[in-house]
């Protein structure tokens, strides 16, 4: 399918736990379950490794959506780290609501490392929703543009 | 500033099918920090790794970006060659653009200027990293089996060969599992028992074997090569060092209603019991549940007949608490409920069996002693109907989406053994495919069909209807011929899905295993690393890890006491150096960051610091690198910014941030 370069192209950060997330996203690509280009994926130990300024970073630097994906909880490799997570990203996400980042443009999601179909599907779903919020001007940082 | 070389690699077409890896090698080229970058077909061969072993010495290289498969695939090699070529492992970062580009795009402009992206923020990475040093942590030699079916019996053996002590967690009264229900196992038609029963009295007998029968692990903590488990020895109510085993109690015992366990409820049993008589240990238990004295205090004729006085009611459970260097789990499976298949009439008709129900009617130690008859009637059958896939291969939520694998053969070895000793019973086997692989395998499958004449019917059986006359109406169809068919049957076995015994569930969250959707352990891969869980010190056997058959379980379970084995012959083990570090001078003890380790590796010192020329003393945090996994937790939770996580620090993500935003 040849790119229409009209179309938008949104910038999507994915945080990826290594233990259950960045090896479901690994599954999905060996299984060749395609979701668009414009995630790119950031490994992290742990899903309570993402400090909230990573993701208002992100937002600061122009990206569109940022997802956070971390082990089912009760199935973290370190036990708790999700369940940290799980309350500073609702916290987090209320937040930007608040200051105008919609609520769609933050997602967290729950991927195991057997879940390949899960990361492609939950990937096509938020990229989807992204697309149709449009570009993200409310926290970026004019200096920060290209 | 470092001197970073980017090595792309094309990974045969797997890569450079979809992405232009020429491009990426010019463009990312011209990235600050970058003094070199080159592009080959394998990275990973010898060939692959000595070019980065010469750039890293002829360019002086400080950091090293490999953009090939996933980090989880080829991380370690490449740390492993730059450490040969002189330069800290942990100077090497991996940008994924196999799994998470080349294989999931197609269009290869979109694809290429992903992958640059990737290699940027790999780049962005390595140019904030340091070098770092692992520590070394000591290595318990023990190892821990929990399951004491024939995969669990035959690591522990294994490994107890190689000189290592390992204990066996059983939850049930004996050691045995799913075998010891069997009658006769496939291709070659040898009883069960015969081979199994000799290995459990070896795995009794070993000087380096302990068993803990009817206990379950409570807790486990630590890590690989230290951790410490909390054993429940239930309580037994029967002193195990006292009792002879001679039986007496079990036949005096005047509680005998409870459904056996082991025949699978077909009769009863007694409430002080062994679950059969080879049972290892051979020392009875008794179920509170059922025994009269438990429940109402009246009774006591067990501790009456009992010689040796080993009964013991006040018996309470009890917590052991041991150390190991690895643990195996080896939890085997049980067969589906059959809730959701109403239409076969399991429920309402005795003569509606499972598999394993017939392995127990069949077998000699069994309910009808070996005689095939109908349980609801004791009649011999002449006519049976087995349905092969009742919840395996299942498209929708009511089974399973998976072959059980062994349903095949077993229905085979039932059908002829049936055939051969009751020449005049007509069976019947309806099934979606008949999938024998395996050595001998459809050898077997076809003596059924072609010696014995069983009849094979492709197509699913839609009703099985109890008659009045306590005869079995099966409606079903011939997808050959395509017709229905209404077929007359004294007796239908139900070849029923296999799924995960339900303890791993609880199991697999206490080791933090991770796990599938079908409750099957997941491997470190699926490939490569079959035995191993992702959890370092973590290692699969049998069943557990996913559906398979004896030889099979059997071999699965050496392969797992040889990584056992491997890992216990060390004396050290190098600890993740990524692990948290807390800035001295940005600290100011809150206690935040040791409220969030779930390791309690965080403890508070107080200090002299020099903060700009202000001398003072300052309680500040410590952390144990020993005892640190590098979660990350506490960074996120400090409120000052002190703490940090080596290998991922805030400074590294924000710069891949960046670098994917730019």
């Amino acid at each position: 399918m040849p790119i229409n370069n009209e179309e938008f192209r949104p910038k999507i950060v994915a945080f990826c736990c290594n233990w259950c997330s960045y090896a479901g996203a690994d599954l999905a690509g060996s299984s060749r379950l395609a979701y668009p280009a414009d995630v790119k994926i950031i490994r992290v130990p742990c899903s309570c490794r993402v400090n909230p300024m990573f993701i208002l970073r992100a937002f600061e630097k122009g990206a569109d959506g940022v997802i956070m994906c971390g082990c089912h909880p009760g199935d973290c490799h370190y036990s708790t780290g999700n369940y940290y997570a799980r309350r500073r990203m609702t916290l987090l996400f209320s937040m930007l609501d608040y200051i105008g980042v919609e609520q769609g443009r933050t997602r967290v999601e729950w991927v195991s490392a057997a879940e390949g179909v899960k990361f492609s599907t939950t990937m096509n779903e938020f990229v989807e929703k992204i697309r149709s919020l449009g570009k993200n001007v409310r926290l970026e940082d004019l200096r920060c543009r290209n | 500033m470092q001197r970073i070389g980017v090595f792309v690699c094309h990974c045969g077409s797997n890569i450079a099918a979809t992405v232009d890896v020429k491009k990426v090698v010019e463009v990312i080229g011209m990235e600050p920090g970058v003094v070199y970058a080159e592009d080959y077909q394998y990275m990973c061969s010898e060939a692959g790794q000595e070019k980065i072993a010469a750039a890293i010495k002829e360019k002086n290289l400080t950091g090293v970006v490999v953009c090939s498969c996933s980090p989880r695939m080829h991380e370690t090699t490449f740390r492993k060659c730059a450490e040969k070529a002189g330069i800290n492992p942990y100077m090497v970062e991996i940008a994924n653009i196999r799994e998470q580009c080349s294989w999931i795009h197609k269009d290869m402009e979109e694809a290429t200027k992903k992958a640059v992206i990737l290699a940027r923020a790999a780049v962005a990475k390595v140019n904030l990293n340091t070098p770092l040093q692992p520590g070394e942590s000591r290595v318990t030699k023990r190892a821990l089996v929990i399951g004491g079916g024939i995969a669990g019996i035959q690591t522990a053996l294994d490994i107890a060969d190689a000189g290592y002590e390992v204990d066996i967690v059983e939850k049930t009264p004996s050691i045995g599992g799913r075998m010891s229900q069997l009658d006769k196992t496939f291709p070659t038609l040898d009883c069960s028992a015969c081979i199994l029963t000799p290995k459990m009295v070896d795995a009794a007998a070993h000087d380096k074997i302990k068993i803990y029968s009817y206990s379950e692990v409570e807790n486990v903590s630590g890590f690989v090569g230290d951790f410490t488990v909390d054993i429940r020895k239930k309580a037994r109510y029967v002193d195990m060092d006292k009792c002879t085993g001679c039986g007496a109690c079990q036949e005096k015992c005047p509680s005998k209603k409870t459904p056996s366990e082991f025949n699978r409820g077909l009769n009863t049993r007694s409430a002080i019991y062994t679950p059969f008589a080879q049972a290892i240990p051979n020392v009875p238990v008794i179920d509170p549940n059922a025994c009269i004295k438990l429940k109402t205090g009246k009774c006591g004729v067990c501790s009456k007949v009992c010689q040796a006085g080993a009964i013991d009611y006040e018996q309470k459970d009890e917590i052991i608490t041991e150390k190991y260097g690895a643990i195996v789990v080896a939890t085997g499976f049980d067969i589906i409920k059959l809730d959701n298949y109403d239409e076969y009439a399991y429920s309402q008709s005795k003569d509606v069996v499972t598999s394993l129900e017939l392995e127990r009617i069949m077998n000699a130690a069994g309910p009808t002693k070996g005689h095939l008859e109908r349980l609801s009637d004791g009649k011999a059958p002449k006519n049976i109907v087995f349905i092969q896939c009742v919840g395996s291969r299942c498209s929708d939520n009511r089974g399973k989406s998976y072959c059980s694998k062994i349903c095949c053969m077993y229905t085979a070895k039932h059908a002829m053994l049936i055939r051969d000793k009751y020449p005049d019973t007509n069976v019947t086997v309806f099934y979606i495919d008949v999938r024998t692989p395996g050595k001998n395998f459809d050898e077997f499958y076809r003596r059924a069909v072609e010696e014995y004449h069983v009849n094979y019917i492709k197509g699913q059986v839609g009703k099985v209807a109890p008659q009045p006359d306590g005869t079995l109406m099966v409606h079903g169809v011939d997808l050959i011929d395509g017709k229905q068919i209404k077929m007359e049957a004294d007796m239908v076995v139900l070849a029923a899905a296999i799924e995960p015994d339900p303890t791993v569930r609880k199991l697999a969250t206490m080791l933090t295993a991770s796990i599938d959707t079908n409750n099957f352990l997941t491997e470190a891969h699926a490939k490569l690393r079959p035995v191993e869980s992702p959890t370092a010190g973590v290692f699969l056997s049998g069943v557990s890890q996913g559906p398979k058959d004896i030889p099979e379980t059997v071999s699965q379970a050496g392969a797992a006491a040889v990584k056992v084995v491997g890992l216990l012959a060390k004396d050290k083990l190098l600890t993740n150096p990524c692990t948290a570090q807390s800035d001295e001078l940005l600290c100011n003890g809150c206690s935040t960051c040791a409220n969030v380790c779930p390791y309690g590796a965080i403890s508070y010192e107080d200090k002299l610091i020099n903060d700009h020329g202000i001398r003072e003393t300052r309680r500040v945090a410590q952390v144990n690198t020993a005892l640190c996994h590098g979660c990350g937790a506490c960074t996120v939770a400090c409120p000052s910014g002190a703490m940090d996580l080596q290998g991922f620090s805030n400074r590294q993500i924000i710069a891949e941030v960046d670098a994917i935003c730019r």
